[in-house]
């Protein structure tokens, strides 16, 4: 810090500028016991570059304060136990029955307790929303490729921050011990037990005991409110400091370099906006919270083992976990070495952690491919990568089908089809789907870059046609304005690696295979104009 | 932030020894075009209405104050609803209008706050758009390179690097240290019980009385008509409290009852006695992951599985024919006592219910 030049010396200066009175005598307190002036110097006037689509991190670090004071406000109420009492509350068609603490105090909450039902839809639905908005944001960063360098580590943290998300969920709505959560942890409970060594006796440490035992409501809140989501308030506050160190990325445009960062200031306006926004978002929130009922576990009631209502389906961001179980086919069991290998359950999981890997390790998979160790601020229009887009395009169509495949038997009811038409056509697009996608959206994104050549060459259509004297016709093109053409060509263009030897004259399998994919990446690709084209077709139009 | 601490020299000198210009990147396979379109700069600003306007401005401040204002009665309104409409015990539609109008006064209250603020902030404040300009996020080579002078010195000071006895030591205890605190875990179950008998044995034994679920009534095979099925406990299972162990015992003892017709069923030869005149029994815990198997399709006699889709055929010993199940159902061998009553042979033959490592 910069003590050097700071001795005891201006303090008779301060006061005779003063007249600020209180607030000014309050910042000066403040100041004086812990340096704030430094964090207002180098933040306040911070710049953050506009556009819609970074409102999706901020709808999910605004959803997740709603989490904190909803939820701390249903912990005064909620009874994180499995003792069974007799439901005595106001909700008629439950009294008598015998039920946990946890249900019981669940139902009190709903149904005895003032604003307690709105608290606890509100809670519920902004989980929902959290999950979403993460997602959501995610699969923006994914596009513009946003996680390049130097954000690799940041994609990493928000993408270990999604599946927290999805384990508060899942801790979260097993808590009130109904019927639906009840057959959720039996599911879990079952899945555990397929894992290879160790699975029987770490279904039987998770629930204290055989299934359900008396532990587990307990755990999983000890889970939900303080272990969980300590990590994650650990790892938004890393997040927003690496997005403050890195400063924000930003749409390409004209005066916008990979050098600067164009937008506000935090003070005033991002303050107002964002700030606002937090807002909008919860009041968004409270009007469904209002308006929608979520989880109604009173008309499922407590946990049995032996009823189940047709249709049971999980929250949805647990949906593709559930939809892959139901994807395997049938007998896989197989006995080895006397023991069970429990395949039916072994090889879902593995291919949903294999994709969960995938894209974990996506930033670091596409540096190594392209060898570009530059840091990248501006972000990429998704057409502009056409690879890229492509693969996601096939990540989110893999993913779809887990979902939709959660749904099975409510597709085959709802539209009349048979069970077994719904899941095999979907075992088949698991596999179909993804390479269909990724065809249809790479050759959607090389014709919407040739389009962008094309008017940033020749101009807009404009509609009007011309007769020429010759007695031909043809339209008018209007040209772009050099600011709306920059955003046309202002983008990158690559080329496959080529292979070559290595100092000792080797030609490593690394490579080749480093070389097949950089092809695979870069081969399809169309070139930015160049100065030369532009002046041609200048030339050649006027 | 430029900042460096102490001692200047020191800096500049560990620079020189260092390799200096590490601040060019590879590029890749990024063609860089020499002839790339330039990047024309800022265009000129836009001014909005409420800078052209005075009256649009006033007007901008209207709606802004008006929003606020109007957030305040939004807080208002909450809490005159909670207490004019407070619930009524055993009354649902109480609940309904307490949960309403509670919720959207606040509603109204955090969307004219949050409206108001963002109207604010883009119609009246500031629109002009500043720039801060980026830097490479390492460090400078100045900073780098005292970093590293840093360590060495720690490294020279404390002979971390150069005592291997004390270092290794530590990190032996370090990667100790932690241990216990698995082992620890271990309490997380009861002690002096064994999962894998557990999951291999159930209450069912050889008498047993099968009772309906949840009434705990016995069932008379003349009960049992073509075509129906039951959903089965053990009889004795109502004397099990819930503290020891009533769900954990039902959750291992549910069975399905149902009775076709004799010349349906497909019965193996070791397993014909297993059966009563058509009527047969199987658990209801799925081999999947373990859902209650409850829905029975008279007309194929097929059992499904409501969670996960796996189909079970009655008539061949619940062989699996759909779905991801690997195993069929376990059946529990029955006959009747001398008032007619159903009971059970024995416990199942295997276990029931999903897959485990030990299940062999």
């Amino acid at each position: 810090m910069n003590t050097v030049t700071a001795p005891a010396e201006p303090k008779p200066a301060v006061p005779v500028k003063k007249s600020g009175g209180f607030t000014a005598a309050a910042s000066n307190y403040i100041d004086e016991r812990t340096s704030i002036s430094t964090a207002v110097k180098e933040l306040g006037r911070k710049i953050f570059p506009d556009h819609w689509s970074f409102l999706l991190g901020e709808v999910a670090l605004y959803s997740f304060v709603i989490i904190l004071l909803s939820g701390t406000f249903l912990t005064f109420f909620f009874q994180a136990s499995m003792a069974e009492v007799h439901y005595e509350g106001s909700y008629v068609p439950l009294k008598g029955i015998e039920m946990s603490a946890a249900m019981a105090s669940t139902m009190d909450i709903s149904f005895d307790v003032r604003g307690g039902l709105l608290m606890r839809q509100v809670h519920h639905w902004a989980a929902l929303l959290f999950v979403a908005s993460i997602g959501l944001h995610m699969l923006r960063i994914f596009f513009t490729g946003a996680f390049r360098k130097p954000r690799e580590l940041n994609w990493v943290i928000g993408f270990i921050l999604f599946i927290l998300a999805m384990a508060e969920g899942f801790t979260g709505y097993s808590l009130p011990d109904d019927l639906l959560s009840g057959n959720g942890l039996r599911i879990i409970d079952g899945m555990v037990k397929g894992i290879p060594l160790i699975g029987t006796w770490t279904s039987f440490l998770l629930f204290g005991g055989e299934f359900p035992g008396t532990d587990i409501v307990g755990r999983l809140y000890s889970l939900h409110i303080l272990l969980l989501p300590a990590i994650i308030l650990v790892l938004i506050a890393l997040h927003l400091l690496f997005v403050v160190v890195h400063k924000h990325t930003q749409y390409s445009g004209p005066g916008r370099t990979q050098q600067n960062v164009v937008g506000y200031p935090v003070l005033p306006v991002y303050a107002a906006k964002a700030g606002g926004f937090f807002f909008i978002v919860f009041g968004v929130v409270m009007v469904i919270a209002s308006l929608f009922s979520i989880n109604p576990i009173w008309n499922y009631g407590p946990y049995d083992p032996s009823p189940v209502s047709a249709g049971t389906q999980p929250d949805w961001y647990i949906g593709f976990a559930d939809g892959i179980l139901r994807l395997a086919p049938p007998h896989l069991d197989v006995v080895l070495f006397d023991h069970t290998f429990s395949f039916g359950i072994l090889i879902p999981l593995g291919l949903v952690g294999l994709f969960i890997m995938l894209v974990l390790f996506y930033p670091f998979i596409e540096a190594w491919i392209t060898g570009d160790k530059r840091e990248h601020h501006i972000l990429d229009r998704p057409r502009n990568a056409a690879t890229r887009t492509a693969i996601g395009a096939a990540g989110v169509t893999f993913y779809a089908v887990l979902w939709a495949a959660a749904s099975s038997d409510l597709i085959a009811t709802h539209f009349k089809l048979t069970m077994e038409g719904v899941i095999h056509t979907l075992q088949v697009m698991l596999f179909a789907g993804p390479v269909i996608a990724y065809f249809i959206a790479k050759r959607t994104c090389l014709a919407l870059q040739k389009k962008d050549r094309s008017i940033a060459l020749h101009g807009y259509e404009s509609g009007r046609i011309v007769r020429l004297p010759g007695g031909e016709y043809i339209e008018v093109h209007e040209p772009v304005d050099d600011f709306e053409r920059w955003k046309l060509v202002s983008h990158e263009s690559y080329q496959p690696l080529m292979i070559r030897p290595d100092s000792r004259g080797r030609i490593t399998v690394a490579q080749r295979v480093r070389a097949g994919l950089s092809r695979w990446f870069f081969e399809d690709r169309i070139d930015p104009i160049t100065r030369a084209e532009l002046e041609s077709s200048h030339s050649n139009h006027h | 932030m430029a900042q460096d601490g102490n001692s200047g020299t020191d800096i500049a000198a560990a620079d020189s020894s260092n390799t200096g210009h590490g601040t060019e990147h590879a590029v890749g396979t990024a063609v860089v075009a020499r002839d790339a379109i330039e990047n024309p700069g800022f265009p000129p600003h836009r001014h909005r209405v409420t800078d052209l306007d005075p009256k649009k401005e006033k007007q901008a401040e209207r709606t802004v104050y008006t929003l606020f204002y109007l957030s305040i009665v939004g807080s208002v309104w909450a809490i005159a609803a909670y207490m004019a409409f407070p619930i009524v015990p055993e009354d649902i539609a109480s609940v309904r209008t307490n949960n309403l109008l509670i919720g959207l006064g606040l509603a109204l209250a955090l969307l004219a706050l949050g409206i108001g603020a963002v109207h604010w902030g883009k119609a009246l404040m500031h629109d002009e758009e500043g720039i801060d300009m980026r830097h490479p996020v390492r460090g400078t080579e100045d900073t780098r390179a005292r970093a590293v002078e840093i360590f060495d010195q720690a490294n020279r000071e404390s002979g971390f690097g150069r005592r291997s006895l004390i270092r290794n030591s530590l990190i032996g205890a370090l990667i100790a240290f932690p241990l216990p605190a698995v082992v620890l875990f271990r309490g997380l179950a009861p002690e002096g019980q064994n999962p894998v008998d557990l999951l291999k044995h159930t209450m069912w034994e050889a008498g047993d009385k099968l009772a309906r679920d949840p009434s705990g009534l016995p069932i008379k095979a003349s009960d049992v008509t073509i075509g129906s099925v039951f959903h089965v406990i053990p009889e004795k299972l109502a004397s099990v409290g819930h503290s020891e162990g009533y769900l954990e015992e039902k959750a291992k003892a549910i069975v399905l009852l149902m009775r076709l017709k004799p010349e349906d069923l497909i019965e193996d030869e070791d397993r014909k006695g297993w059966s009563y005149d058509g009527i047969v029994a199987y658990s209801k815990v799925c081999t999947h992951v373990g859902c209650p198997v409850a829905l029975y399709e008279q007309q194929t006699h097929h059992l499904l599985c409501p969670c996960h889709q796996s189909q079970f055929d009655v008539t061949n010993h619940c062989a699996v024919i759909f779905g991801p199940a690997a195993r069929p159902l376990p059946q529990l061998p029955i006959a009747i006592d001398d008032e007619g009553y159903l009971i059970a042979q024995s416990d199942f033959k295997e276990p029931v219910g999903p897959s485990f490592w030990e299940r062999h």
